[in-house]
């Protein structure tokens, strides 16, 4: 259950973290008329066709003692950064950026740019605009965001085994500890919990298809379609 | 100056500006106008693609100039020159949309309170509240923009622009699809809301009805350009160009054959095309054979039920009524003389001529309200 717990508890920061970074990423993406917009847009985008081992090579690498970033969290903090939770956090956020990035750019466009232009004439600020005109209204495109980069956390493997090792309690997640009862041949342990991912997942992808379907009806066309991003 | 002058120059809005958008696979659009709004409504009238909404985006900030300058009284909100252009929410411009953009997820008195960030709840409250009755719509407070009725969905449009106390108000075809009677009233509560406070509104329109019974005064547009303005009759007695003359809404548009010149008379005689029917028009550079297209206002031609003698009108044309039909405060008659008519008429006046489908009537058409349309 230790593992079970460590990925819940990865999954629920990695999609606060990405919220609160993916908004103004998101909003700046939708907006900008910015012409070198496509670079950022690719980079973003890159996780969705790397394999985990690459992105979480070169994570390992910048997290490593002699990497940039391993460096000045050894500096700031006096330990490395490799293997830990907080790394796993970081190697996360970056992997399942696409999943929350993607479907907030795609509501936010399709708020009626209309209304941003009556919100302004009316007074609004951009600040106030994005809250009280673009946010509300694009509220499935949060929650598809939400649950995407929860469910995607989750079920992630590749990153985690690169970056955070297999450190029992510290880093172990519940992805990679069904592998490891695979490896030792238990079965029965792997069995549940794949179940219980497999439960969790499934709840998951409903609220996100059903919040779409939802929407979908509202607008006319489906709000996003998860698999593009898959 | 004088006192007045200098009153009425204190609101004004005045706006020069030149513009030029790269179309893909046309002529690039070009706006070049420059035009001053007096307190009251002035309407901006032409075809659509003239550039009317496009001058509104500017004075509203929405859309940047190449060059002009932009300003209400004193205050300059753009000016190329001296590097001036001031963000749209602080121009104090009220803008209402053709699609009017109330905000879906709130309830009409959020709608209209919107505007009034940073005032305090009580003043907001009372000025949310005086708003809503002056465009009467206080019943409606709660519901949200899906479920309000048009007509009345364009009244909290108006009340959620007018309630910020703008300087200057700019409607881009707020009223397109209702129907007469409901329009009449909406511009009746607004122009009772500006009697008192006197700001410059500017009405973006291309139907002519509403250049009738909105305007005080019209800038007519074609073409990014401004090509005439004035009172309403002046503007659009006088259309040069086929194109505006088709945009100032000629119910009746007929083809037809030059058949004589009357020099002595300054006339000339149309036959016109698929019936037995000429008429004169006044004279103009043509000859004999010519292709010519005459343009004729359904509210030009006057009805009669019998034959009329010892009239100054030298058309008078004999048909039969095929149909009827009220819209609003008009009655609009279709009329069979070979050449179908349009005329219209007030409902008073078919009842007493007792005007109905099958009805044979007499047109009369006036020679200096037969207008030659280019071809």
């Amino acid at each position: 259950m230790d593992a079970l717990l460590l990925s819940l508890k990865l999954a629920l920061c990695v999609s606060v973290i990405l919220l609160a970074g993916g908004l103004p990423l998101a909003y700046w993406l939708a907006y900008s008329k910015w012409r070198g917009k496509f670079l950022l847009e690719a980079i973003v985008a890159l996780p969705l066709v790397l394999p985990p081992t690459v992105l979480g090579f070169y994570v390992l690498v910048a997290m490593g003692p002699r990497g940039p970033l391993g460096k000045l969290w050894q500096v700031a903090f006096g330990h490395g950064l490799a293997f830990t939770f907080v790394g796993l956090v970081l190697a996360s956020v970056l992997y399942s950026l696409p999943f929350a990035v993607q479907p907030l750019i795609a509501s936010f466009e399709s708020v009626d740019r209309k209304l941003l232009d009556a919100s302004a004439v009316l007074g609004a600020g951009r600040l106030r605009t994005f809250w009280r005109v673009i946010l509300p209204l694009s509220s499935p495109g949060v929650v598809t965001a939400v649950v995407l980069s929860f469910a995607h956390t989750m079920g992630e493997f590749g990153v985690v085994l690169m970056v955070g090792g297999d450190l029992a309690g510290g880093t172990r997640t519940v992805s990679i500890d069904i592998y490891d009862h695979v490896q030792s041949l238990e079965y029965a342990d792997a069995n549940r919990m794949a179940l219980v991912l497999l439960a969790i997942s499934f709840a998951v992808l409903s609220v996100v298809y059903a919040v779409n379907r939802q929407v979908g009806r509202q607008i006319g066309r489906p709000l996003w379609t998860p698999w593009t991003a898959k | 100056m004088d006192a007045v002058d200098s009153q009425v120059n204190v609101a004004a809005l005045t706006a020069s500006v030149k513009l030029e958008r790269i179309r893909a696979g046309s002529h690039p659009f070009v706006l070049e106008v420059s035009l001053a709004v007096p307190p009251g409504i002035t309407i901006l009238f032409g075809p659509s693609g003239a550039g009317k909404s496009t001058v509104l985006d500017c004075i509203a900030g929405l859309a940047r100039p190449d060059a002009g300058r932009i300003a209400v009284a004193e205050e300059v909100l753009f000016d190329s020159q001296a590097g001036i252009n001031s963000l749209p929410q602080t121009r104090r411009v009220a803008y209402v949309f053709q699609t009017l953009a109330l905000f879906p997820h709130m309830s009409a008195e959020e709608n209209v309170a919107f505007g009034l960030d940073g005032v305090p709840r009580a003043e907001r409250t009372a000025r949310v509240e005086e708003i809503l009755k002056t465009f009467r719509v206080e019943k409606l407070r709660a519901r949200k923009p899906p479920e309000i009725s048009g007509g009345e969905r364009q009244r909290i449009a108006l009340a959620r622009s007018l309630v910020t106390q703008p300087r200057v108000l700019l409607l881009d075809e707020p009223l397109t699809g209702l129907d007469a009677e409901l329009k009449a009233a909406i511009v009746d509560d607004l122009r009772a809301w500006n009697a008192a406070r006197r700001i410059p509104i500017l009405y973006v329109t291309h139907s002519r009805d509403e250049v009738d019974s909105v305007g005080e005064r019209v800038i007519a547009m074609d073409h990014g350009r401004i090509v005439s303005e004035g009172t309403p009759l002046e503007v659009l007695e006088a259309p040069r160009r086929k194109r505006l003359a088709q945009a100032a809404g000629f119910e009746n548009l007929l083809s037809g054959t030059i058949v004589d010149l009357r020099e002595a008379d300054g006339v000339m005689r149309v036959r016109l095309d698929g019936g037995n029917c000429e008429i004169e028009v006044p004279l103009g550079y043509a000859a004999p054979g010519d292709r010519v297209r005459v343009a004729i206002r359904a509210g030009d031609i006057l009805l009669a039920t019998s034959q009329p003698r010892g009239l100054s009108a030298r058309n008078i044309i004999e048909g039969r009524i095929i149909a009827m039909e009220t819209r609003g405060t008009l009655v609009r008659a279709r009329v069979d003389c070979g050449v179908e008519f349009i005329v219209h008429l007030t409902p008073g006046a078919a009842r007493t001529l007792e005007l109905a489908a099958g009805r044979r009537v007499w047109l009369v058409l006036k020679t200096h309200s037969c207008h030659l349309v280019d071809e």
